[in-house]
């Protein structure tokens, strides 16, 4: 009915190659960004700003991130938790030895930072391949805590070696501390997901992100057609790695305010965000969005159904919510092994042939 | 159609009705993960203490008290989502049970105007009033129970424990590395050696750790320690055949939970308190009366007496006598987080208030002020009998070094006063 190419005609080359082909996606995504920048910031309050918005919009770059590393490039990759501690430790620094610079240029920075730590931990991908550099970035992973732990000029020599976020402002706004306003915080985490996502979209649709595509298919015939796998590589982690590192320092600035690197950013945060990916969708720049929903909302969901609705013990809860997020997973990976990027895409698929199938 | 009106309607009301009325403490509890088997028996602690007060006296000042448990796994984003789930409910007082969280929620709390009780873990230097104005962690902090450690060894050894070799087994976190600034200065001046051992959350892995305590031979080894990094380390202590009475753990490495898997081997093992321990006094025969026979029990119902679970009823009781306070300083039984500051800030426990609760001699007598949020500091041993498998007092409650203590948290607090822009509030 609505959702089809028919009538919407095509005049000049940008047309074809843009994003969204299909007139109903282009307005749904000029909806989609009109009400998250202007209308979500309205509404919010703390709860839904600290519980649900920030960690999904965090989460949502760190999965680009990875998905640009695992899905588009093909390296697999278990050190996501150790390149966003070096984010949150870059930002820490920066922000206390540059208080007056504004939030927006320290991120960044914190981004490139991790982009540079992220190739030199890349470099042994272009001598091994899939588990043994699954093994080698799982080293970055514990000697990057390990770093963080042991060496205390890293958090300014306090005496629990926990770093905290002081405050800071960008344009006279408080972004990070505990008296910076919702609205801000979230508008905040939410430009750097948008930046992140159009350059990411765009990335891969140019020439890059055809070199990834064509190492991740078959690496030999790629380089045979005259891609350097080197630069293709390299250039793979330096892109996720500087949207991991804006999200760890989204994570420990904005979002937690103080952390403590093997608590927040250990293992188990590589394997999270990898969940996200694969449940999502490997190479899709949704999946990262759908994977990165999934996991932070699915708990919170579980918990205000468990606990505040039906009543229950709240270590029941909590141990059911293992249980169905575990089943979940399995689920998904049976029914649906390319994540819910596939369904979204064959939903699509579906919607263009609707109501007359045949 | 009338029928669902009226139903919507009571729903709505019991909904809102008892948000307005009662006095509400959370309890960001954790009875799943690796640090379940300390949090499980605090948190049925500081519920049973409320429902006694609820069933037995009608609430606090004859308002009823409410306790929202949320489970946050000692996992600091989930604390956060509980702490952010909770405050809009009227939330008097928070007790997150983890030092991560407490670091998170100090600057928090401060902004929300909500006072934050952190008995015996959390940031020291809180203790300083003038800086923090809304975190308290009184009676005693941990470098009331580093330096009780440190005085117990010398009351032990003569007064004289210079050329002595002391290891520190501790948690690599915060909680495990706040002990250490206070231990290197009281090394400084007792002379001992001091030889730090990080161990890694969780703290199952300890074989490296032990070795090197094996090699280097010291005279005491000191654990700072919590949930299964503590059953580990005595299990491993009593491998490497380490003299049990040598060997001891802070107030969060001392219950029943944490010596009972080394069975016998665990005999004579040493951890300091900063409250009694036991079952023998009155309250517990009210406890049995009105909760636990009557059904209303927290969790399995199996933890009452337990060394924790009188840490976090104690815990409940401070929070109770707070509000109480509060109640009393401004009049009105339905007091807000505000009061609950006021209440805590003006707190007085003495034995008369100790003793009326049915907790003689259950803790210290200390009065809480405007620049002293830390309590009297006062620090006991206990030592743990395989046999009868009971903790004992072995050594009564006795003021730590305050000396060294004073100085380091004038320091750290000027540190953070200097980070946050915070003048000193008491003047």
């Amino acid at each position: 009915m609505f959702y089809r190419e028919a009538g919407d005609f095509k005049v000049s080359y940008a047309d074809d190659s843009q994003t969204f082909p299909i007139k109903f996606d282009r307005v749904r995504y000029y909806v989609v960004l009109a009400v998250a920048f202007g209308i979500i910031p309205f509404l919010v309050n703390d709860y839904w700003a600290n519980a649900i918005l920030l960690p999904f919009l965090i989460y949502s770059i760190a999965a680009i991130g990875l998905n640009i590393l695992v899905g588009y490039c093909g390296q697999v990759s278990l050190g996501t938790g150790g390149f966003m501690a070096v984010g949150a430790y870059a930002c820490y620094k920066l922000m206390t030895a540059f208080p007056e610079v504004s939030m927006f240029i320290h991120v960044l920075l914190a981004g490139g930072i991790t982009a540079v730590v992220c190739v030199a931990f890349g470099l042994p991908s272009l001598r091994i391949k899939g588990f043994y550099l699954a093994v080698a970035t799982l080293a970055a992973q514990f000697f990057l805590v390990w770093l963080f732990n042991r060496v205390p000029w890293f958090y300014n020599y306090s005496a629990s070696g926990q770093i905290n976020a002081p405050e800071r402002d960008t344009f006279g706004i408080l972004i990070t501390g505990p008296n910076a306003p919702a609205w801000a915080t979230y508008l905040f985490c939410l430009i750097f997901l948008t930046f992140c996502a159009l350059v990411a979209r765009n990335l891969t649709r140019g020439t890059v992100g055809r070199s990834w595509m064509a190492i991740r298919d078959m690496d030999i015939a790629a380089e045979i057609i005259g891609v350097n796998p080197l630069k293709a590589k390299l250039t793979a982690f330096a892109v996720s790695g500087f949207f991991i590192g804006i999200s760890g320092a989204l994570f420990f600035a904005v979002y937690l305010g103080a952390v403590e690197v093997g608590e927040a950013f250990g293992i188990n945060k590589s394997f999270l965000v990898l969940f996200m990916v694969i449940l999502g969708g490997l190479g899709s720049i949704f999946g990262s969005f759908a994977g990165a929903a999934f996991l932070v909302l699915l708990p919170v969901v579980l918990k205000v159904v468990g606990v505040d609705l039906l009543g229950w013990p709240t270590d029941i809860v909590a141990h059911f919510q293992l249980v169905i997020v575990g089943a979940l997973i399995v689920v998904f990976l049976i029914a649906e092994p390319h994540g819910m990027a596939q369904l979204w895409r064959v939903a699509k698929e579906k919607l263009r042939l609707w109501p007359f199938p045949h | 159609m009338k029928k669902t009106l009226t139903t919507l309607a009571l729903g709505a009301a019991m909904a809102a009705g008892p948000a307005m009325a009662d006095l509400v403490f959370p309890d960001l509890s954790y009875r799943t993960g690796p640090y379940a088997a300390g949090g499980i028996p605090f948190s049925d602690g500081y519920n049973d203490y409320f429902t006694l007060l609820n069933e037995r006296d009608g609430g606090i000042g004859g308002v009823p008290a409410k306790v929202i448990e949320c489970e946050t796994g000692y996992n600091t984003e989930k604390g956060v989502e509980c702490y952010e789930s909770t405050k809009g409910q009227g939330a008097l007082i928070y007790q997150p049970l983890s030092t991560g969280i407490t670091y998170q929620l100090i600057p928090k709390v401060t902004a929300d105007n909500i006072p934050l009780h952190t008995m015996g873990y959390g940031r020291t230097s809180a203790a300083n009033g003038e800086v923090f104005s809304h975190v308290f962690n009184y009676p005693a902090n941990y470098w009331n129970g580093a330096s009780g450690v440190v005085n117990y060894l010398l009351e032990s050894n003569g007064g004289d424990i210079s050329g002595k070799k002391i290891a520190l087994v501790y948690h690599n976190s915060a909680y495990g590395k706040e002990p250490i600034r206070t231990l290197e200065e009281l090394s400084k001046k007792h002379g001992f050696e001091l030889i730090a051992l990080p161990v890694d959350h969780p703290g199952q892995e300890q074989k490296s750790q032990w070795l090197q305590i094996r090699r280097e031979r010291p005279d005491n080894v000191v654990m700072w320690g919590w949930g299964v990094m503590n059953q580990v380390a005595i299990q491993e202590a009593a491998n490497i055949r380490f003299p049990m009475e040598n060997f001891i753990g802070v107030w969060w490495s001392g219950a029943e939970h944490d010596v009972m898997p080394a069975g016998d081997k665990a005999d004579g093992y040493k951890a300091v308190t900063f409250h009694n321990v036991g079952r023998d006094f009155p309250v517990f025969d009210d406890i049995q009366k009105y909760v636990v026979d009557a059904g209303k029990a927290a969790g399995a119902g199996d933890q009452v007496g337990n060394v924790l679970y009188n840490r976090g009823m104690y815990a409940a009781m401070l929070a109770a006598e707070a509000a109480k306070t509060a109640q009393d300083i401004h009049g009105t039984g339905d007091i807000d987080a505000a009061m609950m500051r006021d209440g805590m800030e003006a707190l007085v426990i003495d034995e008369a208030k100790m003793a009326a609760l049915g907790m003689p001699n259950f803790g210290p007598t200390f009065n809480v002020s405007c620049d002293n949020h830390g309590g009297p500091g006062l620090v006991g041993v206990t030592q743990w009998d395989a046999e009868s498998k009971t903790w004992s007092l072995i050594s009564d409650f006795k003021p730590s070094d305050t000396e060294v203590i004073g100085k380091l948290i004038e320091e750290d607090s000027a540190a953070y006063a200097a980070e946050n822009n915070i003048e000193p509030r008491c003047k």
